[in-house]
């Protein structure tokens, strides 16, 4: 059984996808991209959220849905044109109703006031009077006690009532069964009921899908005249009713009641009226109109199905509208982590059965390449369940974008590519501030004012295009914009005044660029508080280097700055290289490796006293040490680094990296080192080989930084 | 014999409190997203109660009603529409449509199980 609380979090669920549903819909309208259903899909999103509200009565919440939905509701019927200004609003208040439900579910009262001004600026813009409600609206429920729950029973003092009714012949079609309402009435008090069956035609032209019966009820009851009414509330339009109050104190009698009814329109015609008193003792509680008086009444639905035998619940697996099942992360996580032993183990047999006498028959080996296969499938459906679109993620950019621009005068669109790209769950959640924090960035720092790009001939509205793509095993999500680029003399300059670098330092454009990683650099002239906020771009570094990514920045002035994050697909497992680097065991990610080779000497040069470069088929490639990087050894000795594994590191181009010897390519399980070591340059994580010994496993981008071969850190020995 | 009631609403939410109040009130719930899944629910669901929201994508709760009634099975089952406006007009819509009563929303669990109880013979 669900809990009210479980209730409460599938509301919220729900009202996050509404309103990126409303979004994205208000979007295709701002951008004439709507279908048809589009205005009704935005209006249905503030409908069901304020339906949710209501449920569990957070009246703000339901008061500005409402009103929000008055405003969609003109769009919807064509007496608001979707102008720019209207849509600028609504989107607005979209926003608003989304910090609304996000307070909402924290348990947060909402900001009232600011609530009114958003609601009523999007009422001005929609030419409404602010706060106006059309009539009848109530959010309160409507009270709809059962009539068991009132009446004194069996108790003769109260009013009485007259009631004539008189079903149209089609009432059965609406599923209306007047019996009902005849048990209902009878419930209030005490009642005479008449049956009128003068209508009533001859066996052979009888309908039974059709009423032909009326009936006069003389009603004492304690129960008001609202109450009365309220039987024939849903019926009220599909029958002849008259409801008169003729007795404040006693019963009247049989011939004072007939002989007003004969007057009416249900007056029984001579000779086929019938006069039945279904309750005719007054002590005794009511009882739902006898047998005798249904049978005479054509049979409804409502009578005949309950009673039908053999037919039973409803299958289970009917229930739901979709085979989706809702399963706590924690869950998926210990599935994760299972089968990361489950990759060691199935090495460690591998390992052990290679070793055993008996290794070489066909049947053994055929039966590990088995395993092996199944581990992966294994290892890729978990990773399916934990994948998912960057979408939900790219959609709430667009809100960061409106905003910045807003706030910065500046005018700028989102365009998003590759949003059906899939990622692990926790990298698309720990992605959110830092991609957040760039997107701010762009628009704010990149971007030019409208004037000015303008004169530079670039149309008024600046473009931030942001997009997901898989690449060689890593994803990468790049943020472009198409302003004016990094200005590096100012940025080196900045540096210089916050005496971050010396103004001695020679530093290549790529080494400017990243200067705008280091902690505490800011380049807005003033001190901007859209990107600013506490938060560099260092931060966005780390965090993205906390997830084994890198970010890299590439910029042309006047055409635009490129942020790039790569990211690992998964968080859990790795297909790796394992080598030997001075003794130790090392792994590489195979989806960096380009190549293996086993170069000439000759192909090796030296630059300067320390570096040297390969020449792979004509291309210069630096040339690492593994084992020296990484201050396993300060030289080589004969017969180490020997081979030479060539890695791609992004956009950066390659690296040769130099190692002693290969042994095998095998799956291997990521476990975290900064929880106890912290970062460690060069280091992405660690794993558990067959044997049980541990690897590191390197992060070739990071390993080229911590040899010096590319000026990762110049910025940090220039800062120190 | 329980009552069968198919409840219809496009929201997840609404249809969870739908079938948990139900269900509590010892009715038989079949759950359907909109108009159209209703109406392919019907045949097995059999129930003696609809329970339609009237705006929901593919075909609204007016459509469902407008289908049952003229279908061939179930054309005469009791079917309460839930709404949150309580104007009068949308009353009188849903009723010339062939719903049998309406039920405003946010309902409480006694007035939605009084309210069936009203136009069932439970």
């Amino acid at each position: 059984m669900v809990g009210f609380s479980d209730l409460k979090e599938i509301f919220f669920v729900e009202a996050d996808e509404l309103l990126s549903a409303l979004e994205s819909g208000l979007r295709a309208i701002q951008t004439g991209a709507e279908g048809g259903d589009t205005v009704n899909a935005v209006f249905r999103a503030v409908h069901s959220i304020k339906g949710g509200a209501g449920a569990f009565d957070l009246k703000a919440l339901v008061g500005f849905a409402h009103r929000f939905e008055t405003v969609l509701d003109d769009l919807r019927g064509g007496r608001l044109q979707p102008e720019s200004a209207l849509i600028n609003a609504l989107l607005h208040a979209s926003d608003h109703l989304a910090d609304m439900v996000g307070a909402c579910r924290q348990g947060l009262e909402t900001d009232a006031e600011a609530d009114e001004r958003v609601i009523v600026q999007l009422e001005l813009q929609a030419g409404r009077l602010p706060g106006a409600e059309e009539e009848g609206f109530t959010f309160e429920p409507l009270p709809m006690d059962g009539p068991f729950s009132f009446g004194d029973l069996g108790v003769s003092t109260g009013q009485t009532f007259l009631i004539r009714f008189r079903p149209h012949a089609s009432v059965y079609a609406s599923g209306h069964d007047p019996a009902l309402l005849l048990r209902d009435l009878c419930a209030l008090g005490t009642a005479e009921v008449t049956l009128d069956m003068a209508d009533l035609p001859q066996a052979g032209s009888f309908d039974p899908g059709q009423s032909y019966l009326g009936w006069s009820i003389a009603l004492t009851t304690t129960s008001s005249a609202d109450e009365v009414h309220k039987v024939f509330e849903f019926i009220d339009g599909a029958c002849a009713l008259e409801i008169e109050l003729v007795d404040r104190e006693s019963p009247p009698s049989d011939q004072s009641l007939f002989g007003a009814s004969s007057q009416t329109t249900l007056a029984p015609s001579p000779g086929g009226s019938e006069k039945a008193s279904l309750l005719p003792t007054p002590e005794r509680p009511p009882l739902p109109p006898p047998a005798a008086s249904r049978n005479l009444a054509a049979p409804s639905p409502a009578e005949v199905s309950p009673t039908a035998p053999g037919k039973g619940v409803a299958p289970a697996s009917n229930n739901g509208p979709r085979p989706t099942i809702r399963v706590d992360i924690d869950r998926v996580d210990r599935l994760v982590d299972i089968l990361g032993e489950l990759v060691i183990h199935q090495a460690m047999l591998t390992e052990a059965i290679e070793q055993s006498p008996g290794f070489g028959s066909v049947e053994v080996d055929r039966s590990l390449d088995q395993l092996r296969q199944l581990s992966r499938q294994i290892q890729e459906s978990v990773m399916a369940i934990r994948a998912q679109p960057v979408k939900p993620l790219f959609d709430r950019m667009h809100r960061i974008v409106r905003e910045v621009s807003m706030a910065a005068g500046k005018s700028a669109r989102l365009v998003t590519e590759g949003e059906a790209t899939e990622v692990d769950k926790t990298i698309i959640e720990r992605l959110a501030d830092p991609l957040t924090h760039m997107i701010r960035n762009s628009v704010d720092h990149g971007l030019e004012v409208a004037d000015k790009r303008i004169s530079l001939g670039k149309p008024a509205e600046g473009e931030i295009r942001l997009s997901a793509a898989h690449r060689s095993g890593r994803i990468v999500i790049t943020v472009q914009d198409d302003g004016a680029g990094i200005d590096r003399e100012k940025v080196r300059q900045v540096a210089i005044d916050k005496g971050l670098i010396s103004p001695l330092l020679e530093l290549s454009p790529q080494e400017i660029d990243a200067l705008l990683f280091l902690p505490g650099f800011s380049t807005a002239s003033e001190v901007s508080n859209l990107s600013g906020r506490g938060v560099g771009m260092d931060v966005v570094r780390s965090e993205i280097t906390g997830l084994g990514g890198r970010v890299g920045i590439t910029s042309q002035r006047g055409q635009g700055t490129i942020l790039t994050i790569s990211l690992p697909l998964t968080l859990a497992v790795l297909d790796g290289m394992v080598f030997d680097v001075a003794g130790q065991t090392l792994v590489l990610p195979v989806s960096t490796i380009i190549e293996t080779l086993r170069p000439d000497g000759s192909l090796r040069h030296s630059l300067g006293h320390s570096d040297s470069v390969l020449d792979v088929r004509g291309r210069c490639l630096p040339l690492i040490d593994v084992g020296t990087a990484l201050g396993f050894r300060t030289s080589l000795s004969q017969g180490e680094g020997e081979i030479v594994v060539v890695v791609e590191r992004g956009d950066e181009g390659a690296i040769a990296l130099m190692v002693d010897g290969i042994r095998d390519q095998r799956q291997v399980v990521i476990k975290g080192l900064e929880a106890n070591y912290g970062q460690i340059p060069g280091i992405a994580a660690a794993t558990v080989l067959g044997d049980g010994s541990v690897a590191l496993i390197l992060d070739p981008n990071d390993l080229a930084a911590v040899a010096n071969a590319i000026p990762r850190p110049p910025i940090q020995h220039a800062a120190e | 014999m329980s009552l069968r009631v198919l409840a219809v609403d496009d929201s997840l939410t609404m249809r969870e409190m739908l079938r948990q109040t139900l269900s509590e009130a010892g009715f038989n719930v079949v759950l359907a997203e909109d108009g159209l899944d209703a109406l392919d629910r019907l045949p097995e669901a059999d129930p003696d109660l609809i329970l339609t929201d009237l705006n929901m994508p593919r075909m609204d709760g007016f459509g469902l009603i407008d289908a049952v009634r003229k279908g061939e099975i179930s054309a005469r089952v009791p079917i309460l529409v839930l709404t949150t406006e309580s104007a009068a007009t949308l009353k009188d819509k849903a009723r010339s449509a062939g719903a049998t009563g309406w039920i405003t929303k946010p309902f409480d669990e006694k007035s939605l199980v009084s309210t069936i109880r009203r136009v069932t013979a439970m």
